[in-house]
């Protein structure tokens, strides 16, 4: 028994180690769990003969204290807009001067000068999209272009509402609905926002990712989620819509940035510019179904993600939609109160 | 495990002792509700569409998906290298231990030493497995390894608790005469070691053996705090899947791997019994 | 005790050492990898529970009772005002409520099954065993999945039922403290079936007929023979189901919705999105007391039940 274990030890050690070599560079690359393209990872690897590993994660803050914590081997991460600043400003990136590259007259006007990184010093749009209410429309057909849908929901809904679980995204859509700004700390508006979400949290079902399946099955018939995942719902389940909220709702835009302590710069910097170009960020939404902030790449994609309502949007819809600030850490700390209040 | 040590039944003469009202009603939908969830997610493995909610016909897709897939591949690789690591080392680890607390008199920190070992199944995954970033991140960027070896031995730490009750809870029944009398026969404390105690310790050795693999195998909160760089097992792969879908794909390897499991369980089953 | 112990000869006195000391190197390696990986590392925990905590997760190193002291009371975001944290209470409660719920129900079904395989023919207990052991060569996450599929609105046990017309509209288990409950029973059962088995296998059936024809009921003997001879394997299983459950993780998360937490979760949140590393430290350390505590009843309760059997 003995012998046979420490033979298939040394078998195995030998397939994960064969696999990995014989490519003239590397690349490590730390993204959300299901999100890199593995096309893209094809072409670039066959491209510039580097060999490419996905490692994921599953939440901005888990990234983040990971990288912090060190010696990770990690070359790249995606954070969240929001999230930016926060590692910029802990000193965790290098000025990889993307606005400098071939390919970044490619990136679209709103996105080539954003507020969490101006000029564009150090990330690459890599996806963007919308906090928006997924309906069912044979359950309710009223409107829904509203968060009403999950802070007041109308009696057809009731017990059948999920929320993603994502607290920057709840609270900010809540803070929205009763008339204030994302990220404020003002008590009166956040009092409001508190018994509000509390009232409402009643008549929800849950609070859970993996929305599309759940539409498929008709478990839930409204949540609070992300656009493109609206899109893959409304493919397996007809009658589903994506509505965008009025009263406000957030955007939120994914970029790739190079860590400080990367090993392998000079691919980093390739793999920045690689992204930026029309046909590979394509290959990027093709796979995942969000927008990619890159002019030009439409024509690359399937028709009918190209022409979805889910990424093109109504514009008068689309104006009431605003990309979320990193919050100061008094007001993280009230949203984390007002979380774990709603959650207990 | 069973088989040494059975009570001393009267075989002949059945009584009605054997059948309590039910017990064996509730004993079958016991096992009934054990395999449920399993026949469904075998069943669903076969699935055409690329739902788990939704039947849509019969096929292999997801077998071959899943064959192709290189990512799943080698995280179904990693997995399982780490898990064969952790049982091995956890087990040696574990029996030494065991042969140390049992079948001996009571001596100075032997409670510290049980406390010790159990202390993995006392505190919650969730704690050790952001103790553990702290302390390994520190000792990462020090020296430079980030290799595998930092999974490896937080695996067989948890694992070693697991090991460990299968092998004392045997030892504890094997009585000391035979290696009395093997030590009386002028055997080394080795030889005695290797010819008696341990071909009579091994369905113990065996059985926590395969508590650690299966352990192992399973952990998905302490593997996703310590990973480095491309070390995603099947389970912080599935975990990072969470936030989008789970295909059945997961199901095909899920379904393949318990076979191989299952085929090979039974092969160890069936040569202990012969033995025995 | 002290008497004998004086009265040893030197010889013996020598030998004890020697055992002593050989019992000690046989347990040094185990010891060494737990201390660098599971004992070490609570320590840091522990210091991490006296720090402030920094702005974005992590901790800044200055003393600091906030950690602590936000356990149990809350300075209310709106008015100031210091009030008890009966959110975390709460999260408290439910977990010690659904862990306790969960150790009834493990007993409920594992007892008959233990007591089924126990009086199986010697040669095919280990099958029974084994069969028990199958399911769970499968990896975590996908047997919670499987559950999700049997027990959601249209999944199995729904579509069952209705069409053998016992119910007109589906059961919501999904997503409830039920869900949890199943979930969690499902994960810890062979963790009470195999202890319970193993106190049972040494069951004198000959002292239970015996019994039988005294008692003359099968509950009287059930009540009067065999729960007080296998005692201790309740006690060792329940403790084995209780303990993971009140630190459960995935399956609160994937079965219950997320809309609930337990105290894993909210330790979790500490660490992740709540960024608050020294509540989520002193949390554990709560938590690790209530495990301590139940141990130390576990350890009197033993003790006494073993007093009385000598």
């Amino acid at each position: 028994m003995t012998q046979f274990i420490k033979k298939s030890i040394v078998a195995l050690a030998m397939v994960a180690i064969s696999g990995s070599v014989f490519a003239a560079g590397e690349l490590n690359l730390y993204n959300w769990g299901n999100y890199t393209s593995p096309d893209l990872i094809a072409k670039f690897e066959k491209a510039y003969d580097v060999k490419v590993t996905v490692t994921d994660y599953d939440s901005n803050s888990g990234a983040l204290a990971k990288v912090k914590a060190g010696g990770h081997g990690f070359d790249m991460v995606v954070p969240s807009a929001n999230y930016i600043q926060i590692w910029i400003n802990e000193g965790l990136l290098i000025e990889t001067r993307p606005d400098q590259m071939s390919n970044f007259k490619n990136v679209a006007k709103d996105f080539n000068n954003p507020s969490w990184d101006p000029g564009r010093h150090y990330s690459v749009p890599w996806q963007w999209g919308s906090v928006g209410m997924i309906v069912d429309t044979s359950v309710y057909k009223g409107d829904i272009n509203t968060s009403a849908i999950f802070l007041d929901p109308p009696d057809e809904l009731k017990g059948k509402i999920n929320v993603a679980p994502e607290m920057n995204d709840v609270i900010s859509s809540a803070i929205m609905y009763v008339g204030g700004e994302p990220c404020t700390t003002d008590k009166a508006i956040l009092r409001k926002v508190r018994d509000k979400l509390v009232a409402a949290k009643k008549h929800w079902l849950s609070m859970d990712y993996g929305m599309v399946e759940k539409f498929a099955g008709r478990d839930v018939a409204a949540s609070l989620y992300w656009n493109g995942a609206a899109y893959r719902a409304r493919e397996k389940n007809p009658d589903v819509r994506y509505g965008l909220p009025q009263e406000g709702f957030a955007l939120w835009m994914d970029s790739i940035v190079v860590l400080k302590d990367a090993k392998n710069v000079e691919n980093a910097k390739l793999f920045q510019n690689f992204v930026m170009d029309p046909e590979n960020a394509a290959l990027i939404s093709s796979f995942a179904s969000y927008a990619n902030g890159i002019t030009g790449s439409e024509k690359y994609m399937p028709e009918k993600l190209r022409t979805s309502e889910e990424i093109n949007p109504d514009p008068k819809l689309a104006a009431a939609g605003k990309f979320l600030p990193a919050c100061s850490p008094e007001a993280t700390k009230m949203y984390t109160a007002i979380w774990t209040e709603l959650q207990k | 495990m069973a088989n040494l040590h059975a009570a001393p039944v009267n075989k002949g003469k059945l009584f009605s002792i054997y059948k309590l009202p039910g017990f064996t009603f509730i004993a079958v939908a016991c096992f009934l509700m054990l395999y449920a969830p399993i026949l469904i997610l075998v069943g669903y493995s076969f699935n055409s569409g690329s739902s788990l909610a939704l039947w849509e016909g019969l096929s292999l897709r997801w077998y071959f998906a899943a064959w192709e897939n290189e990512t799943v591949q080698g995280a179904t690789l990693l997995s399982l290298v780490i898990a064969l690591q952790a049982a091995l080392y956890s087990t040696v680890l574990a029996t030494m231990a065991a042969l140390g607390t049992t079948r001996t008199r009571p001596f100075r920190g032997q409670t510290a030493i049980y406390t010790m070992i159990n202390q993995p199944l006392m505190v919650p995954e969730i704690v050790t497995a952001v103790a553990l970033l702290i302390v390994f991140a520190t000792i990462k960027q020090a020296t430079g390894y980030q290799g595998l070896g930092f999974l490896v031995i937080a695996h067989t730490a948890f694992c070693i608790p697991f090991a460990y009750l299968p092998i004392r809870a045997r030892l504890e029944d094997m009585d000391t005469s035979l290696e009395t009398a093997a030590a009386d026969l002028y055997a080394t404390p080795w030889r005695s070691f290797r010819r008696v105690t341990l071909p009579l310790l091994w369905p113990g050795i065996l059985a926590g053996a395969m508590l650690a693999f299966v352990i192992s195998l399973d952990d998905v909160v302490i593997t996703e705090f310590v990973k480095s760089a491309g070390q995603d097992t099947l389970p912080t792969y599935m975990l990072g899947q969470l936030r989008r879908v789970i295909t059945p794909e997961m199901n095909a390897i899920a379904s393949a791997l318990l076979a191989v499991s299952v085929l090979l369980v039974s092969l160890i089953f069936l040569i202990n019994r012969k033995k025995t | 005790m002290n008497d004998v112990s004086q009265s040893l000869s030197d010889y013996e006195q020598a030998a004890r050492q020697q055992e002593t000391r050989r019992n000690w190197l046989l347990c040094t390696p185990a010891l060494v990898v737990l201390v660098l990986a599971a004992s070490g590392p609570l320590l840091v925990m522990l210091f991490y529970s006296f720090l402030k905590s920094g702005n974005y997760g992590g901790v800044i190193y200055e003393f600091s009772l906030d950690g602590w002291f936000n356990v149990i009371l809350v300075r209310d975001i709106f008015d100031d005002v210091l009030r008890f944290a009966d959110a975390h209470l709460s999260v408290f409660w439910r977990s010690i409520k659904l862990s306790a719920m969960t150790t009834i129900t493990c007993v409920i079904i594992g007892f008959p099954t233990a007591y089924f395989i126990a009086t199986r023919p010697r040669r095919s207990r280990n099958f029974w065993l084994f069969l028990i052991t199958i399911p769970f060569w499968t990896n975590l996450l996908i047997r919670t999945f499987a559950i999700l599929e049997l027990i959601r609105n249209n999944g199995v046990i729904n579509n069952l039922l209705m069409d053998l017309w016992l119910i007109d509209e589906p059961i919501q288990i999904m997503y409830t403290d039920t869900a949890i409950m199943i979930g969690m029973t499902y994960v810890y059962l062979p963790l009470m079936i195999l202890p319970l088995y193993a106190s049972m296998e040494k069951l004198d059936f000959q002292l239970v007929e015996a019994a039988y024809d005294l008692y003359a009921t099968r509950i009287r003997v059930l009540r009067r023979v065999i729960i007080p001879l296998i005692k201790p394997g309740i006690v060792a299983g329940s403790i084995l189901v209780f303990i993971p459950s009140l630190g459960a993780f995935v399956t609160p998360r994937v079965l219950g919705g997320g809309k609930n937490l337990m105290l894993g979760n909210l330790i979790q949140l500490q660490f992740d999105q709540g960024q608050n590393w020294p509540l989520g430290a002193a949390l554990s350390i709560t938590l690790l007391a209530i495990v301590m505590v139940t141990l130390l009843v576990y350890v009197r309760y033993s003790q006494r039940s073993g007093g009385q059997d000598g």
